[in-house]
């Protein structure tokens, strides 16, 4: 009795979302609370039904795209670095796209196919604000994704998601697939660490969970196959700090993809991970400390004062306490504090010891998620 | 029955209008008025097409056949829990090994009849992170139809139902949908335990809880069982990827946890590698494994195993995966261009020490778990605490209390029990050998020519065949008599006592579950019974327990001597095969034809005129 009346909602809600986007006031929302929306709207049945109806071809879309996608393996392995990813491939001769990662910050990439060959990947070219890097392997005839025949979508469309996230793929074991919906198109607007994403293009927002380790560089297509996008970077909102699950469209890469290929194209500036920070990190009045002036090079850290009614203040740190440990870091002088500091992140916890005569004190502070 | 839970059905669909509508107010509140809210209440109606519609209705009740099958499972204090799944209407459950471990023999489960039911540990495989309960109390659970894992593919629609986050207080199963993201997965272990071969890997939403239990295929039907998933920086809880351990592994292994123990994975005894052309060969080789006497040797390239194309060495790892040790397996490998077929019996993965830590007792028992090879994979128990009533602290169950036995290298002991009761009915047929003098005479022909006598004593048997002559006495260890039989005498020594006195004779004796027959490759129980170094498996038919044969080695690491039964004949107010069809190895050693058996006492006076 009440599906139907739950379709007829699910579709009303559809066309608002629609006519919304259409009218441009999409962009208007922030994206996290779009991402919640979404997250209400297809976590259910709803969406489900057209999996069931898509019966046998969706094997084929399936088995179609898994023969153009390739695990990748380089630089990283350290914490929250892995060091594999996915790439597509976009023409018979082994050009290979994916994320402009630290991945490919290696020597050799290796590219397993899908049929499980093993070979060594070279770099032609990348785009960084297009965020995006082309492989080039030894290879002829090879299934590959025609760019010009790429698609586009809208909010509402049901989508698979191609990654080898997690590396639980290997060899000529084909890549994993998730179902999701798009949420909704719109401009990224993201950070990494406290690093700008370089991208501010328009992307798609996923209720699917993308963002996972190794599954930058994936795709993201329609229900028959038809290439849509390539799944980003493991980002944060920078509004809202919700991890975003976000797609570049094709369109939005296939110029430069095409520019890099034909040697037209070698952008390297600005680096992702390089220099430019979201802002000026943070300092030690962020939490209600003044410390001693720093006049030589190793000036202990010492608290001059104590603002009123701060962090700091409400923690119980007084003047003259000396922090010892940040984050479990040794740090003997203002400047390895400071250090410490520049790399938080809003939202992170800092947890510092501090010596007050001969008692050593433990507290934990909540970075802050504006700066003051 | 049915109005009620489509109610239930029905208040989650209502309750999901509401999300919506909230989800719109909390986005859409900077921009628009309620009566946008309004408007999309009462939205103009829909035509939904008929196939929508229909697939709706269809998986509603898909859905609705299988929930009354799935078990919340509580454990002891109420400090979390897992899910399960039934199978046999006499409450024989399916779940995770890591959701009963440190339960104790007994605990609480919870149908979606609304009712809590008793449950008793059956059988244990810490490796596979598998665990057979039984639920008790009733003689017709409803049970999920078993599919079969092999026929899934990428692509197809799933569902998983449990208990996630333990939210069902009333035992109604959450439901979770979604889409069969990869196949014959391998999922690396902790140590040597909980490792996920050949599994199912969905992004249906599996999260704590949800552990141990059922996947369904849209046809309702169980394919899997959940128990893990990948995780990272977000916590314990989905990102898409879970991994539910295939059906037809468990399958493989469910007359084995029938019996009660804490049953052992396999390895071939050889260890395999990749190489730059995708094919897989044997690194190393223990000359101890049965694969080593069949003649496989380093450097050989693996073509099939158990029947399934090797290309990597993950497809080797997740095959075997899916065997319990003492399984039978063809293999065919390749050597300089020649291709060769042969049938191996797999070694075991732990030694009995290291499974026997892994029974579900007391917690300084526990299996050595090591240190996680993936610190971002492998959801533990579940470390929710429930709130529900039925989180009351389990005890043992008076009237149920027989019904657990405890014993070292059992989850409980009293199946196994019942099991090698069951079989030695079908020995009935032979008669009552307990009453028959102990000297036994046995004579016959060898192959239709070479005429034998055997003469079985207390102190010695003794051989004739043709114009040869076997002793073995008892002093000494079995040997292989008559020479290239793998221990005939030896083999016949065990049968007898099988017959005489099992339980006086035998230092172990356990029914260790069911496999294929080597010789018709039907399903099998077998029996293990050991004697000093001699150990036999005897194979007893399915359903009749007739027995069929056995095999006795004489130690670890060599070939039995295989013996295969014809009909039973009247001998001497019992009964006794006509026909013993003897192997050893990949050789016959013959048929024996038995014209008579004979029974004497006073086995001291007979022997001088026998020894030759």
């Amino acid at each position: 009795m009440i599906g139907p009346r739950v379709c007829r909602l699910w579709v009303s809600v559809h066309q608002v979302l629609t006519s919304l986007s259409r009218k441009g006031l999409c962009r208007t929302f922030s994206i996290g609370l779009l991402v919640v929306c979404a997250g209400l709207l297809c976590g259910g049945s709803v969406q489900a039904q057209s999996a069931d109806i898509h019966g046998e071809d969706i094997h084929d879309a399936i088995q179609y795209v898994q023969q153009r996608m390739v695990k990748l393996y380089g630089a990283g392995g350290l914490k929250n670095l892995a060091g594999y990813g996915t790439g597509f491939l976009v023409s018979p001769d082994g050009h290979i796209a994916t994320v402009w990662s630290h991945l490919l910050d290696a020597d050799t990439v290796a590219v397993v196919l899908p049929d499980g060959r093993r070979m060594f990947g070279r770099m032609v070219g990348t785009d960084s604000k297009k965020d995006i890097a082309v492989l080039k392997i030894d290879a002829v005839d090879l299934p590959y994704f025609d760019l010009s025949h790429a698609a586009s979508a809208g909010p509402g469309a049901s989508v698979l998601a191609f990654s080898n996230m997690f590396k639980v793929a290997v060899g000529d074991e084909p890549v994993t697939v998730t179902h999701g919906v798009i949420s909704a198109r719109t401009d990224l607007s993201a950070r990494r660490g406290r690093y700008q994403a370089p991208y501010t293009g328009p992307v798609y927002i996923l209720d699917a969970v993308t963002n996972n380790p190794g599954a930058e560089g994936g795709v993201l297509t329609t229900y028959d196959g038809k290439l849509l996008a390539m799944l980003g970077r493991q980002v944060r909102s920078d509004q809202n700090n919700v991890w975003l699950n976000y797609a570049v469209p094709i369109s939005e890469l296939r110029t430069s993809i095409e520019d890099i290929i034909a040697g037209r194209l070698h952008r390297t500036d600005p680096l992702m991970a390089g220099t430019k920070p979201t802002g000026d990190g943070f300092k030690g009045l962020d939490f209600g400390l003044v410390l001693v002036p720093d006049v030589v090079f190793r000036t202990p850290v010492y608290i001059e004062t104590v603002v009123e009614g701060s962090q700091a203040d409400k923690m119980g740190l007084k003047p003259d306490d000396l922090i010892v440990f940040a984050n479990g870091e040794l740090v003997p002088s203002i400047r390895n504090f400071e250090t410490v500091l520049q790399s938080l992140s809003p939202g992170d916890d800092l947890q510092l010891v501090v010596r007050r005569e001969s008692e050593l004190i433990s507290v934990t502070f909540q970075v802050p998620r504006q700066k003051r | 029955m049915t109005t009620r839970k489509q109610k239930i059905f029905s208040t989650g669909r209502v309750a999901l209008a509401w999300c919506l509508a909230e989800g719109l107010i909390l986005s859409l509140s900077v921009s628009l008025s309620l009566s946008m809210l309004r408007s999309v209440g009462e939205a103009a109606p829909v035509t939904v097409s008929e196939v929508v519609r229909h697939a709706e209705e269809q998986r509603i009740n898909t859905m609705k056949s299988v929930a009354p099958a799935v078990v919340a499972i509580f454990a002891a204090g109420g400090n979390g829990g897992g899910s399960g799944v039934l199978i046999k209407a006499d409450g024989f459950a399916i779940t995770n090994f890591h959701v009963v471990q440190g339960q104790g023999g007994f605990m609480k489960c919870g149908l979606n009849d609304g009712k809590v039911y008793d449950a008793v540990l059956v059988g244990i495989d810490p490796t596979g992170d598998v665990a057979l309960i039984q639920l008790l109390g009733r003689t017709d659970f409803p049970h999920a139809p078993i599919g079969n894992s092999d026929e899934v593919r990428i692509g197809d629609s799933t569902f998983a139902m449990g208990n996630p986050f333990l939210l069902a207080t009333d035992f109604q199963p959450t439901v979770t949908y979604g889409m069969v993201s990869g196949v014959h997965r391998y999922q690396y272990p902790a140590g040597t335990f909980l490792e996920y071969t050949d599994c199912i890997q969905v992004d249906a939403s599996i999260n704590p809880g949800n552990s141990g239990g059922p996947l369904f295929n849209m046809q309702g039907e169980l394919i899997g069982i959940n128990g893990r998933i990948s995780v990272e920086k977000r916590g314990r809880v989905n990102v898409g990827a879970g991994y539910s351990i295939s059906i037809n592994q468990v399958m493989h292994f469910l007359d084995h946890l029938k019996s009660g123990r804490v049953v052992d994975h396999a390895t071939l005894g050889a260890t395999v590698a990749g190489t730059s052309d995708g094919t897989v060969v044997i690194n190393r080789i223990l000359e101890t494994s049965e694969a080593y006497r069949r003649g496989l040797r380093q450097d050989d390239e693996i073509v099939t195993f158990a029947g399934r194309p090797i290309r990597s060495v993950n497809q080797f790892k997740n095959i075997l995966g899916i065997y319990p040790k003492g399984w039978i397996v063809p293999i065919s490998y390749r050597r300089e261009g020649q291709r060769s077929d042969i049938q191996v019996r797999l070694m075991g993965l732990h030694r009995r020490a290291e499974l026997a830590g892994g029974e579900g007792g007391e917690p300084e028992e526990q299996p050595p778990r090591g240190p996680e090879r993936n610190p971002d994979e492998a959801p533990r128990d579940p470390d929710e605490t429930p709130a529900g009533p039925a989180a009351a602290k389990p005890e043992i169950p008076e009237q149920y209390a027989s019904l657990y036995i405890e014993r070292q290298g059992y989850a409980n002991y009293y199946f196994n029990q019942q099991a090698q009761a069951r079989l030695m009915q079908g020995l009935a047929d032979w008669g009552d050998y307990s009453k028959v003098p102990v000297g036994w005479s046995i004579t016959g022909t060898l192959n239709g020519t070479t005429p034998v006598q055997i003469r079985m004593l207390t102190e010695a048997i003794a051989a004739k065949l043709g114009d040869q002559f076997a002793v073995q006495e008892m002093k000494n260890d079995f040997a292989d008599l008559p020479a290239g039989s793998g221990g005939l005498l030896a083999a016949l020594e065990q049968l007898k006592h099988l017959l005489a006195d099992p339980q006086d004779y035998f230092t172990e004796f356990y029914y260790l579950g069911s496999e294929p027959f080597r010789d018709t490759r039907e399903q099998v129980q077998v029996l293990i019974t050991t004697r000093s170094l001699v150990t036999s498996r005897w194979y007893f038919k399915q359903e009749s327990n007739e027995l069929l044969g056995f095999d006795t080695t004489l130690a670890e690491d060599v070939d039995p001597c295989e013996i295969r039964f014809g009909e039973l004949v009247s001998q001497e107010g019992v009964k006794f095969p006509k026909v013993l069809t003897i192997r050893y190895g990949d050789q016959a050693f013959g048929k024996l034809n038995i014209d008579s058996l004979q029974f004497f006492a006073s086995p001291a006076a007979a022997t001088g005129g026998q020894n030759p």
